[in-house]
């Protein structure tokens, strides 16, 4: 009797209609997938990615070159190199971060003195050769001014947990 | 002595000590800024507050001396209390910009105010803003920052021995001031950074470079000074970022001179030479060592072969180090030549064979204080060796009597000096004969009959005859014989009349060593007339000045820039332009180097090198490598060692500096110096004359070595800039017609240059000082002679 049925069972493909019926369940049920990069998904607003350097609304460069960041980087990807800049305000003459060595664990932001060291929310980075994805004081810079109005939003909707 | 208790447990004390030096002895804590170990007590932060039994409020523990049975508790709530609230009022005014504080991470402010302030202010009125202000090339300020803790003050007045910083105003107005628009100059004035507790003063050329918490430590000697004082370098990615002291009581203490703090900036300089160079058909062309070695022995021996081996000299620097110096005068030696000298600054060696093992200072250095009475002969100690001038200050303040015989009135920081007689070159001998003759009245068979003889005739002045009677007091003497002695053209007799006023007033006789290792020097056989350790050679080769005087075929320079760091530069130049092969091993090149060397070989300095210095007390301080050197730059060592390798000299197969350092010591054995029977008796007197102004040379603090001439931030300081020019009292101005700053025409010898005049009152009459080690003056030549002045 078991061998018959199970003949029948084989016979009539009955397995594979109970797996399509799924397989059908879901191509008319609604799309979850993401049409990346033409669509993306939402973030957090304490989402953290590549760094930036922000600057004042006068535009001169928050860091001050405390260097703490540096001390609290757990994976030691920030190098930091200090100087009295020619009005004789102590700034960094040399601010990088090795992107192959951070481990993005938000540190230096939480201890920066003057908000200067951010992490973004811009995850889409590549690097075609050596040495791209250790960021420069400029490119950082350049990134801060790229991304600031973000910045400063993402860091408004922080602020009242803060 | 007294039992006391601090908190609880039972500890013995002196009585009049304080009980913060009773705490600090026995490791209890208590928090403090304005006390200091070395410094007079003033009790001004109160930080220290402790909780005495019977006592109805808490008392500083830097000013409350310990008393029998006192019971004291420093962490009572009633202390932790005083000491919060202690802590709250000097945070009021301090400004919380720690992120760009350079003291950030080493401040006691900070550390104390974690562990004994409160977790938050409670201040939110205006702070108090203070203006900063420019005291010169070494010490940036943040007057904001200041507390009042006046342990620069004390400094300034207490070790300095001049006040230049001082509190102005009171309560919140207080300020930490120069005098109106004043620098700091002090040559010890680095230590006030130390002192610091704040970040108030801070270091200038190391200014924001660097977090106390990325610094490396480790330990060397400074080369500049006889007394060879010991550091701490911190570094950061091999590179230096600053040089603190490190405490040696038998030493240096905790203090340092500007020189050894500042002088690291030289060993980046742009003239840093990184790769052998040799010179081809006139073209100067960068090397391998191999070639640049082989090119240097085979030069060398072309000189040895083609003419006499004498024809090879061999010059260094006594800031190079014990094995260097070593290794150099066996390569020169192991070629046949004798002629190797350290002594460039010297030009009279009539008594050289007489001389002591080694320059020793007649005791150690910290027995220096302990004197009663001290004679210096012949030296501006102060900028010489500011450290061991501290020590003679100390002695001073203590009531000893110290004398100066000197060219220049030299200003001895604030020093008790109990006379000080001006004599110009020419009547040195005279004035020195005529103390040895007072201090030879009722004594008998002290000196030899013929120097008795000698002094028969000599008069006694007045100002000598005091100075003798000076001289006879105390019961620990020393006479000390300075560098401006050691350049003298008659050195041997001052030498001569110096061993005779010692024995005579039973004083005991010192030498300033000139340079970090000039004991080192003596010892490893730098010298014409001494091999390594002291032992003669009977027929002695030719000395340092009568090697660049006369000229010889082939040169091998150790460290030295001999326009600047001899005796008469321009000569020197001259004759090395025409030697057919010189070989400079040296840290920097430089356009008049490529004039007249033919190979250079870039060998490390201080603090890249391991080594050996010996210091003026004899004492001997070795030291690794701290930092690699850059490039190609080799320890000189090395490079001496394949030197005398691809010459063929036996016995080259060192491993390391270590083996180098006990081969000079079990040469030297148990040997030991004895200036007072390293002597030769005069036969003559006389004083050579020069008619018409005399040249004084002084050797100024900022100038003496290669390192020291290129560290940038000491060249901007006064002691540095105020050496340039010709300097003349205002009689001798108005003599010729001329008035400060203008430029007058120099004429020494043949030479003739225009130089800027400065008045200077410290010049004797009939004297000019001109200072060496500067560019513009090399052209005159010798440190002696006669000057013509027009204006």
């Amino acid at each position: 009797m078991k061998a018959i049925v199970s003949y029948l069972k084989s016979l009539f493909l009955l397995e594979l209609i109970k797996g399509l019926r799924v397989t059908g369940g879901y191509l008319f049920d609604r799309k979850i997938t993401v049409q990346y990069p033409d669509e993306k998904t939402p973030m957090s607003f304490r989402f953290r990615a590549h760094h930036a350097l922000r600057r004042y609304a006068n535009g001169e460069e928050r860091c001050i070159a405390c260097k703490l960041c540096e001390a609290t980087c757990p994976a030691m990807a920030i190098t930091i190199e200090a100087a009295p800049r020619e009005d004789g305000t102590r700034r960094t003459t040399r601010y990088d971060i090795d992107f192959t060595k951070c481990i993005f664990c938000g540190f230096c932001e939480e201890s920066c003195p003057v908000d200067s060291i951010v992490e973004t929310s811009f995850f889409e980075y590549h690097g075609e050769q050596r040495g791209d994805l250790l960021m420069t004081k400029a490119k950082l810079l350049n990134m801060g001014d790229k991304m600031e109005a973000q910045i400063a939003a993402d860091r408004a909707k922080d602020a009242p947990y803060r | 002595m007294a039992t006391i208790e601090i908190d609880g447990k039972p500890y013995t004390a002196e009585v009049g000590q304080m009980l913060i030096q009773v705490a600090d002895a026995n490791g209890v804590e208590i928090p403090r800024f304005c006390y200091h170990e070395k410094l007079s007590v003033s009790a001004s932060c109160r930080m220290c507050l402790v909780e005495m039994e019977k006592a109805p409020k808490p008392v500083p523990a830097c000013a409350t001396p310990v008393m029998d049975g006192m019971k004291v508790w420093t962490r009572s709530p009633k202390a932790l209390t005083a000491q919060k609230a202690v802590m709250e009022f000097l945070l009021i005014n301090h400004p919380l910009d720690c992120p760009i504080c350079d003291q950030g991470g080493e401040c006691e402010l900070q550390d104390i105010s974690v562990g004994y302030g409160k977790d938050a202010s409670r201040y939110g009125e205006e702070k108090r803003v203070v203006f900063d202000k420019n005291i010169g090339a070494l010490i940036a300020t943040e007057m904001t920052r200041c507390i009042h803790c006046t342990r620069c003050v004390r400094f300034g007045q207490e070790i300095a021995g001049i006040q230049e910083l001082g509190a102005l105003g009171r309560g919140e107005h207080t300020k930490i001031s120069t005098y109106i628009g004043q620098t700091v100059d002090s040559e010890l004035s680095g230590n006030m950074i130390d002192l610091c507790p704040v970040g108030a003063l801070t270091a200038k050329p190391s200014r924001f470079n660097a977090r106390a918490w990325e610094l490396q430590q480790l330990d060397s000697i400074a080369p500049h000074d006889g007394i060879g004082s010991n550091i701490h370098v911190h570094l950061r990615r091999n590179e230096i970022i600053r040089v603190v002291p490190k405490q040696n009581e038998a030493i240096n203490e905790i203090w340092l001179s500007d020189r050894d703090r500042f002088s690291y900036q030289g060993l980046t300089a742009e003239d840093r030479l990184t790769v052998p160079m040799i010179k081809k058909e006139g073209q100067w062309q960068p090397t391998d060592w191999e070639t640049a070695l082989q090119a240097a022995a085979t030069g060398m021996k072309q000189i040895v072969e083609k003419y006499e081996p004498d024809q090879l000299g061999g010059l260094a620097s006594a800031t190079a180090t014990l094995e260097e110096l070593y290794l150099l005068q066996r390569v020169i030696r192991g070629l046949g030549s004798d002629c190797v000298d350290h002594r460039l600054h010297q030009i009279d060696f009539a008594d050289q064979a007489h001389a002591p093992l080694f320059p020793y200072l007649g005791m150690p250095i910290a027995e220096i204080e302990r004197c009663n009475t001290a004679l210096i002969i012949g030296s501006h100690l102060r900028k010489e060796q500011p450290l061991l001038n501290h020590r003679l200050r100390k002695a001073s303040m203590n009531g000893a009597k110290v004398m100066f015989i000197n060219p220049i009135a030299y200003d001895f920081n604030d020093m008790r000096i109990a006379q000080q007689i001006i004599t110009s070159p020419n009547d040195l001998i005279t004035t020195l004969s005529g103390v040895a003759k007072a201090l030879l009245v009722g004594k008998n068979n002290v000196i030899p009959q013929q120097l008795e003889d000698l002094l028969a005739d000599t008069k006694v002045t007045e100002e000598q005859q005091t100075l003798a009677q000076s001289l006879e007091t105390g019961d620990h003497r020393l006479i000390l014989l300075g560098n401006l002695a050691t350049s003298h053209p008659q050195f041997a007799l001052i030498r001569a009349l110096a061993v005779a006023i010692a024995k005579l007033s039973s004083a005991k006789l010192g030498y300033c060593a000139e340079a970090g290792n000039s004991a080192g020097a003596w010892l490893a056989g730098v010298l014409p007339h001494r091999e390594a350790a002291g032992m003669p050679i009977s027929t002695p080769g030719v000395n340092a000045y009568t090697m660049l005087n006369k000229g010889l075929k082939g040169y091998v320079l150790l460290g030295v820039e001999p326009e600047l760091d001899s005796y008469d530069g321009a000569k020197a130049l001259e004759n090395l332009q025409k030697a057919e092969f010189v070989v400079s091993l040296t840290a920097y090149v430089t356009d008049t180097m490529k004039t007249y060397a033919n190979v250079l070989l870039p060998i490390s300095v201080f603090t890249e090198t391991s080594g050996t210095y010996v210091n003026n007390a004899g004492t001997w301080q070795s030291f690794t490598a701290v930092v690699i050197p850059k490039n190609e730059v080799r320890p000189g060592w090395k490079v001496l060692r394949v030197l005398g390798n691809l010459l063929n000299v036996s016995g080259f197969d060192y491993d390391s500096s270590e083996q180098v350092r006990s081969e000079v010591c079990e040469k030297l054995g148990q040997k030991t110096t004895d200036n007072l029977n390293s002597w030769q008796v005069p036969n003559d007197l006389s004083a050579r004359k020069i008619d018409g102004l005399q040249r004084i040379t002084e050797l100024p603090i900022y100038a003496t070595d290669m390192i020291v001439r290129r560290a940038s931030a000491l060249q901007f300081t006064r002691d540095a800039t105020s050496a340039k020019g010709v300097h003349v009292n205002s009689n001798v101005a108005a003599q010729i017609g001329a008035t400060e700053a203008n430029v007058v025409q120099v004429r020494q010898n043949a030479a003739k240059i225009s130089l800027p005049l400065v008045i200077d009152e410290r010049v004797p009459d009939g004297c000019v000082l001109i200072y060496a080690g500067q560019a513009e003056n090399v052209a005159l030549g010798s440190w002696h002679g006669w000057v013509e002045l027009t204006a």
